[in-house]
Formats: C-alpha cells, sequence, structure tokens
C-alpha cells in the first residue's frame, strides 16, 4: 500500500519504450536531478518561511503576513528579491574561489539528499552504504565554508571559517560514532534496509538506552554541523557580523542560507530514518487496532510528520539557547561526547550481542 | 570630614594654597603647577583624605590660562574636594603633569581635554587625540576657535 | 594581484598577532563605536577604542545656548536615560539659583526615572541575550519596555526623547491615567521579571559564557572611575541615590545592589536586581503623589549667578556628573558632562585582556555602552 516503486518503475519504463536504452537512462537521471532542483528550491522556501514563523512564535510576533495569504509568498517575494540583488563582492578577493565556495556547499547538500528516502519507492540512490556515504558527503560543506572564508580576504570572514573548520571536524567524529552505533543495531548501511529493520519497533524503543544516548549526540553534533545556535559560532553575528559569508551577498549568500537549511533537512532526515524508523509507521506492542490505524497513514506522511517534529525541535534549539564560545564548544566535543559516544558503542554492541534488541 | 575640617587640614599641610569661592558645595583648592602631582598623591594616599576616586577631570578656557580641574571623592569617608592646576599660558606653555597612574580614570579624561583644550600632559602613557582625527588643527572647546562652517555665534 | 605580504613563522610556533576592526559599523557595539583588537588567534592582547564617531560637541553647543535649549540636547547623549539626563541639567540650575521645587515635582521626578530606568535594563537585557546569541530575550524585552514607552507617550508626548523636565518643575502636569497605568505595568512586571530568570539567568550555556568572565576587581573600579551597576557588581558603593539623593530618593526605601564578585554574570544579575528596586521605589510613590503646582516660575532667560555647580545623578548606566561654569550670562561658560559610559569604556581594555573576542563581546554587553553618551 502507497508503494511508490510501481509508479517510478511505470516512468521508467515509458522512458525505454520511447527511446534506446541509453538515452532513457540519461533522461531519467535528467528527471532526478530536475526533481531534486525543484524539491531544492521548494524545501528552501517552506523552511525558511517556517523558521520564521516558529521564530515569530518563540518570540511573541506575528512573522511575515503580508505577503500572500499568511504570509505564504514571503519567501518566494525574498527569493526574487535575491536573484535581482546586484552582486556585491570584494575586489581582493581570491574569485576563482570566492566564486567556487557556494557551489561546494550546495553540492555538497544535494548529495547528501540524494540517498534519502521520502517514502518506499521515492529514493534517487539507494546503495548499500547509504549513511556512510551521508556522513561523507555532508562534510564535504567544510570545505566550502573554509574556501569561502579564505577567499573573501576579510579577517571576521577567516575568524569564522577557521571556527567552522573546527567545530564541523570535530562534531563530525559524534555524528558519525552515533551513526555508527544505530548501524551496529541495524547491520546494515544501506538506508532501505534500516528502514525496513524498523517495521515492527523503530530503532529509539528497540535500542534501548543507548539509542536514547545516541539520539541525544546526534541531535547535538546535527546542531553543530548545520551552524545553527547554539553552534553558530562560524556566523555569530553579534561577533563576527557574519562569519565567513560576510562578503558574500545576492544570490550566492542564499545558497550559503539555503545550504544551512538544506543541511538542518538532512540531519532531521537522517535522525528519523536512523531513530524514528523513516516512513515506518508507529506499531504498538498488542495494540492491533491501534496499529491497523496507524498503518492507513501513508508513509511519505509519516516521513513528514516526523521530519517536522525534527526540525521543529531544531528550530526550538535555535530560538532558545544562547550561542557557545569556541573553546567551551570543542571541550564538549572532545571531553564529553566523545567518551559517552564510545561508551555508548560498546553499550551497544553488548546488547546486540546479548540479542535483548529483537 | 566635613569642608571645614577637610579646609583646615590641607591649610595645615601646605600653608599658602589659594581657595576659591565658586563652589558652594566644594571646598576648591588651586594647586601650583609643580606640586599637582605631590599633592594628589598625598591626598589619594593619606589616612585623613583618602580622596581614591577622581570623578570628574575637566579642562576650561580662561583668557590667560588654561585650568584642569580635578574632582575628587573619598569612597571610604565620602568627602569631596575640588583641585584645580593652571597652565602658565595657553599657547607654548599649555602643559601639566599627568595623573593618570594616580587615577586611572584620567587616562582617558586627560586625553580628551589634550583632544578638545589642547592641554598636554607630561608623563601620560597615550597622549593622542581621543574624539577628532590626528591631523585636526586647533582645540575646539577652546573659546578662541572658529569654524565658520559650523559654530554660530550669537 | 596584490603582492601577498611575507608571513613570519616563529621558531617556537608562536603565531603572528593582527589587528582587526570591530567598528565602527558592527552589531555588538550598538553604534559606532569602534575597536580596535589586537588578536593572537581568537585572544584578546590588546583593546583600543577609537571614538568620536557620533561626537557632536554638545560641551561646546552648550556654550551657545541658554539653559532652557541645553536641557534637550541631554536626551541626545544617553537616550536611554533621557529623562535622567534632562533631570541632571534641571537639578543643577535649580541648584544654581537656590530654588526649591514643589514635592509633586520631585515625586513624579523620580518615579519617571526609574520607570525610564527599567526601559533602560530592559534594551540592555534583551541586546545582552542577543550579544550571546539568545535572539527571543530582544522581544521578550521589548514587549514590556512597550508598555514603559507608552506610558511616557500618554505623558510627556514622546516615546524616547522625552524632555518633560524643564528647570524649576515640569513641563506639563501628569496625564490622568498616568497613575493607572504606571500600577498596570508594575502588576504585569512582576509577572514577567521571573521569566527573564529562567529563558537566560538560569542557562546553563549563558551561566558558562559569563561566569568568571571580565573579572574587575573593586579597587580596579574605583581607579578607572567606573560607575552604575557595573561598579557595584565588583562591590563597589556608588549609587549616588544613596550617597547624594536628590530628588525624592531621600523619602523612600531601597536597597542598592551590591555584588563582589565582578564578573560578567554579576553585572548581569546587578542589574536584574536593580529592576527590583526600581519597581520598589515606585510602588512607594505612585500612590502618594503630592497634590501641588507642577512647576515654580522661572524667568524665560535663565541666567545662573557667577560660579561653579555641580550635579551628580544615577542614570541607568551610572554617575552622570553636570559641571557648570557660569559667568553670570544666559549661557554657561564652560559647561562638561561626566557620562558614565566615557569612564566605563576606559576599564575595557583592563577587562578584556587575555578573554577571547567571544567574551568581549559578551564583557561589553554588561557594561551596557551607549555611545552617544560616550562621544557626547
Amino acid at each position: 500500500m502507497y508503494d511508490f516503486t510501481p509508479m517510478v518503475e511505470g516512468i521508467n519504463r515509458w522512458l525505454h519504450s520511447m527511446m534506446p536504452d541509453a538515452a532513457a537512462t540519461f533522461a531519467g537521471w535528467v528527471l532526478v536531478a530536475l526533481v531534486y532542483l525543484a524539491l531544492f528550491a521548494v524545501m528552501g522556501l517552506v523552511l525558511v518561511l517556517v523558521e520564521r514563523k516558529v521564530a515569530a512564535f518563540f518570540q511573541l510576533r506575528l512573522g511575515p503576513n503580508r505577503v500572500g495569504p499568511w504570509g505564504l509568498l514571503q519567501t518566494a517575494a525574498d527569493a526574487i528579491k535575491l536573484l535581482l540583488k546586484e552582486p556585491v563582492g570584494t575586489k581582493r578577493a581570491d574569485m576563482f574561489l570566492y566564486n567556487l565556495a557556494p557551489f561546494l556547499l550546495i553540492i555538497g547538500a544535494m548529495m547528501a539528499l540524494s540517498v534519502i528516502p521520502f517514502a518506499p519507492g521515492l529514493q534517487a540512490f539507494d546503495i548499500n552504504i547509504g549513511v556512510f556515504f551521508i556522513a561523507a558527503v555532508s562534510s564535504v560543506g567544510v570545505l566550502g565554508v573554509l574556501i569561502a572564508g579564505w577567499a573573501s580576504n576579510n579577517k571576521y570572514s577567516l575568524l569564522g571559517a577557521m571556527r567552522s573548520g573546527a567545530q564541523i571536524i570535530s562534531y563530525e567524529l559524534s555524528m558519525s560514532l552515533a551513526i555508527l552505533t544505530m548501524v551496529l543495531l541495524a547491520g546494515s548501511l544501506q538506508v532501505s534496509q534500516i528502514i525496513e529493520q524498523q517495521r515492527d519497533y523503530w530503532f529509539i524503543f528497540k535500542g534501548h538506552v543507548p539509542a536514547w544516548i545516541a539520539f541525544m549526540i546526534f541531535v547535538i553534533a546535527g546542531t553543530a554541523e548545520t551552524n545553527r545556535t547554539p553552534f553558530d559560532l562560524p556566523e555569530a553575528e553579534s561577533e563576527l557580523g557574519a562569519g565567513f559569508h560576510t562578503e558574500y551577498s545576492g544570490m550566492k549568500f542564499a545558497f550559503f542560507f539555503l545550504s544551512e537549511f538544506v543541511n538542518m533537512f538532512i540531519i532531521s532526515a537522517v535522525a528519523v530514518i536512523l531513530f524514528f524508523g523513516g516512513w515506518m509507521p508507529l506499531h504498538l506492542d498488542g495494540w492491533t487496532g491501534f496499529n491497523q490505524v496507524m498503518d492507513f497513514i501513508p508513509p511519505i506522511f509519516w516521513f513528514l510528520i516526523k521530519m517536522s517534529v525534527m526540525l521543529f525541535l531544531l528550530m526550538w534549539f535555535r530560538w532558545t539557547f544562547p550561542r557557545l564560545r569556541i573553546d567551551q564548544l570543542l571541550k564538549l566535543e572532545w571531553k564529553y561526547l566523545l567518551p559517552m559516544n564510545l561508551v555508548n558503542l560498546l553499550l551497544m554492541a553488548f546488547i546486540v550481542l546479548m540479542g535483548w534488541h529483537l | 570630614m566635613t569642608n571645614e575640617e577637610l579646609k583646615a587640614l590641607i591649610q595645615d599641610w601646605v600653608p599658602d594654597l589659594e581657595f576659591t569661592e565658586d563652589s558652594k558645595e566644594f571646598v576648591t583648592v588651586v594647586v601650583p603647577r609643580g606640586s599637582l602631582r605631590d599633592f594628589l598623591r598625598k591626598l589619594k594616599t593619606d589616612e585623613r583624605t583618602r580622596l581614591d576616586y577622581l570623578f570628574c577631570l575637566t579642562g576650561v578656557d580662561y583668557p590667560d590660562y588654561l585650568e584642569v580641574v580635578y574632582h575628587l571623592e573619598s569612597t571610604t569617608l565620602h568627602h569631596r574636594l575640588v583641585v584645580k592646576a593652571r597652565t602658565q599660558d595657553r599657547a607654548d606653555h599649555a602643559v601639566l603633569d599627568t595623573v593618570s597612574d594616580l587615577y586611572r580614570t584620567a587616562e582617558f579624561h586627560e586625553r580628551e581635554v589634550y583632544d578638545l583644550l589642547g592641554v598636554r600632559f607630561t608623563g601620560h602613557p597615550d597622549l593622542r587625540r581621543l574624539f577628532l582625527t590626528d591631523d585636526w588643527v586647533g582645540h575646539p572647546l577652546r573659546k578662541d576657535y572658529t569654524d565658520e562652517a559650523n559654530i554660530i555665534n550669537r | 594581484m596584490e603582492e601577498v605580504k611575507q608571513i613570519t613563522l616563529h621558531p617556537q610556533g608562536r603565531t603572528e598577532e593582527y589587528f582587526i576592526n570591530m567598528g565602527p559599523q558592527h552589531p555588538a557595539t550598538h553604534g559606532v563605536l569602534r575597536l580596535l583588537l589586537t588578536l593572537d588567534g581568537e585572544i584578546i592582547k590588546r583593546v583600543d577604542p577609537d571614538l568620536g564617531y557620533i561626537h557632536r560637541s554638545i560641551e561646546k553647543m552648550t556654550e551657545h545656548d541658554t539653559y532652557r535649549q541645553i536641557v534637550h540636547l541631554t536626551d541626545r547623549m544617553d537616550y536611554l536615560s533621557a529623562h535622567i539626563n534632562n533631570e541632571a541639567v534641571c537639578l543643577v540650575v535649580e541648584k544654581a539659583l537656590e530654588l526649591e521645587v514643589p514635592d509633586r515635582v520631585k515625586v513624579v521626578r523620580t518615579i519617571l526615572a526609574e520607570l525610564t530606568r527599567i526601559a533602560s535594563h530592559l534594551l540592555w537585557w534583551g541586546v545582552t541575550g542577543m550579544d550571546i546569541g539568545a535572539l527571543t530575550t530582544f522581544m521578550y524585552a521589548f514587549r514590556d519596555r512597550e508598555m514603559i514607552n507608552d506610558i511616557m507617550e500618554e505623558n510627556c508626548g514622546a516615546r524616547l526623547t522625552m524632555n518633560y523636565n524643564v528647570p524649576g518643575g515640569l513641563m506639563w502636569d501628569i496625564h490622568p491615567n498616568f497613575q493607572r497605568r504606571v500600577k498596570a505595568f508594575i502588576k504585569h512586571f512582576k509577572t514577567k521579571l521571573p521569566e527573564f530568570d529562567r529563558l537566560l539567568s538560569d542557562n546553563i550555556i549563558f551561566r558558562k559564557r559569563t561566569e568568571g568572565i571580565g573579572v574587575l576587581s573593586a579597587e580596579d573600579a574605583i581607579s578607572f572611575g567606573v560607575t552604575g551597576p557595573a561598579a557595584r557588581a565588583s562591590g563597589v558603593s556608588c549609587d549616588i541615590r544613596k550617597k547624594q539623593p536628590y530628588s525624592a530618593y531621600d523619602r523612600v526605601e531601597f536597597k542598592e545592589i551590591l555584588d563582589t564578585r565582578g564578573d560578567t554574570f554579576a553585572r548581569y544579575k546587578v542589574r536584574i536586581h536593580e529592576m527590583w528596586e526600581s519597581l520598589h521605589i515606585i510602588e512607594q510613590l505612585i500612590d502618594n503623589i503630592p497634590e501641588g503646582d507642577y512647576q515654580v516660575k522661572t524667568n524665560a532667560v535663565i541666567k545662573l549667578p557667577k560660579g561653579e555647580y555641580y550635579q551628580r545623578v544615577e542614570t541607568a548606566r551610572g554617575e552622570l556628573g553636570v559641571y557648570v561654569v557660569s559667568d553670570g550670562k544666559k549661557s554657561p561658560y564652560r559647561m562638561k558632562f561626566r557620562s558614565p559610559g566615557f569612564s566605563n569604556l576606559s576599564v575595557i581594555d583592563h577587562v578584556a585582556r587575555g578573554y577571547k573576542v567571544a567574551d568581549l563581546v559578551a564583557i561589553m554587553a554588561t557594561f551596557d555602552f551607549v555611545i552617544p553618551d560616550i562621544d557626547r
């Protein structure tokens, strides 16, 4: 039920019937790329609006409410404004790297997006090392940040970029270890398999305490990876102006801005996949009627609902917490999260060894 | 200590100091240029005065000299004293000793007085202009300072 | 391409120090203040403030203005304590003329001064949160500050630069709604102030960012002439309202908030407690505004007798001193404003050395600089 596989395969067959195999494969790629580009744009627009509305909710304001009904078109208007803006940059910047940086960031984010399944069948790229791929690709973004900071020829940008480098490389460790903990439970790196294993119960219930610890560490590390408050030191507008993207304007700035939201989306998606069963419905032991009602809700909605909760959590962080200082940030990672993570990994290994997760 | 006692004490220390009656609130004493630093150091360290808080330092431009006014207060004994020092003239000899080593707040205040009135403080660690640019000509708070564009004399 | 400067590598692996311009346009300086920072990585080696970006030579302007005109100039110094600044000038004129203002004026001035103090501290609380990265505090603070501004608007006709004091009293009598609205504000704010603590003061990140940072000793505070909440956090008793009471402060009960830690968090906490004390002062006075005139008749052009006059008041930032040298004419011969921000700024180099850039932002936030107050 609600499986998108027949639809996707239908399109595939139709393409193959229309043209030779090679052309059909190529056309398929183009189609997927277009869909993801559209998704990317829509996601950016929606998430920016949601973020602003959530921020307004936390700050006793109304948020955007002038453009379109309930301000729904506000971000569209902003996007048009950013597109039409004159690109103001620095003369002394290293032009090639300066222009390259935003694209590096965006490409990293897009590539990670490709392995994320939205519903059964709605996945571009189901490789057998899915979560590993996400972890690897999402850290390409830091190159973009470092290059942006370096190429801008601005001390504030450089400071921001250096902070970002230290931060993302440190927290990558925590994130990967948290992922590893859950992979231990799943026994597979393939995203579809990980989800399949959570058909009965989500990993967060199956994994007992270590899963909860891993989840918390993952959320903390994920927030740090996306450069959001309380880990927004690379930007730190009250200290560094705007950090690594101080010298960017117009659409190039928009890329940085968007990539933050896409990264946030990816982090939430990975959290949902690893801990909350991806698009799997909520099942409770013995509640057959309840489980059937849950099954009735289409997987794509399950995924989106879980995503919304995760995204809201991240936004909640952002609009509540103050910012950490760079030494505190690194201390938190190397002195607390990393040892906790290693112990947690052992715990999880023990649980899997004893077979308590089944 | 009351104002009268303070006055008596200072007269006891240095008999021939000039007291002015400009202010009804504070005892005001004019100190010779040369002994300014020693006098303020004594006021700060002596057990009976302990004037450790310089709450206002400013300069006034008079026709023949520039006057720097030190408002002092004791944070423990709660009495106040005004000390004034006058420069020899308004041009080449507009020089006074710094008190910035006694009262660190004077570092900024003396820079301000130098910037706006042109009193040079010898011994100041970093006597630069504070508000105006380094190449500014003249000292705006002086009475004879003119600026056709910005100052309207009524 | 620009020729790349040769970077010296030190044999012991030391890094090269570099300059960074914080300001004149920078979010953390809250105005046009420029700090020349010498940094080693992120560690601050030296802070050199460069002032004058909003220097309007108010002291020179006073030499051509009448005393009535001078009052409104002081609004523009510390615009968050506008009412208290006005009061200082009026008090010095009244002192020189030996004018006894009616009790009603004294009480109303005190109430408004305390409302101003709360409004100023509210804005400070909001931007402190923002400087440390918590953006929501700003809106919380402005919700409550708006109520005070509305009261001011109804009462004085202006929200920020009130100019409600005139030498000899007030410009108009208080608005009929004044007492009711102030009481409503007190009731509202008493429920909201604990919320502030829950949102920011008790947050672990905030505590870690502020505790033990930027410690100022009592001796240094006195020597540098630091006043106001910043000095009281170091244990220096410097509240002019207690030391040399003016207006109606001699007839109200209130505590001078002192702390001995002297760090950024102590400065933060002192201000939060001061808001409670201000509420307490207003509560005592609001039901006891004496009947009477709101003004004493003064000449249209006020001439102060020859002499020197000095008046100190406690603004939200510390001690404001007004020093007037009069030669008997309609304008002062020399007028000096000893502004709290100016002296407080002089200590920033001393306090911030050895800390990180992020700490400097936190330290600056709790010293609560208003740049026009520093530059005048």
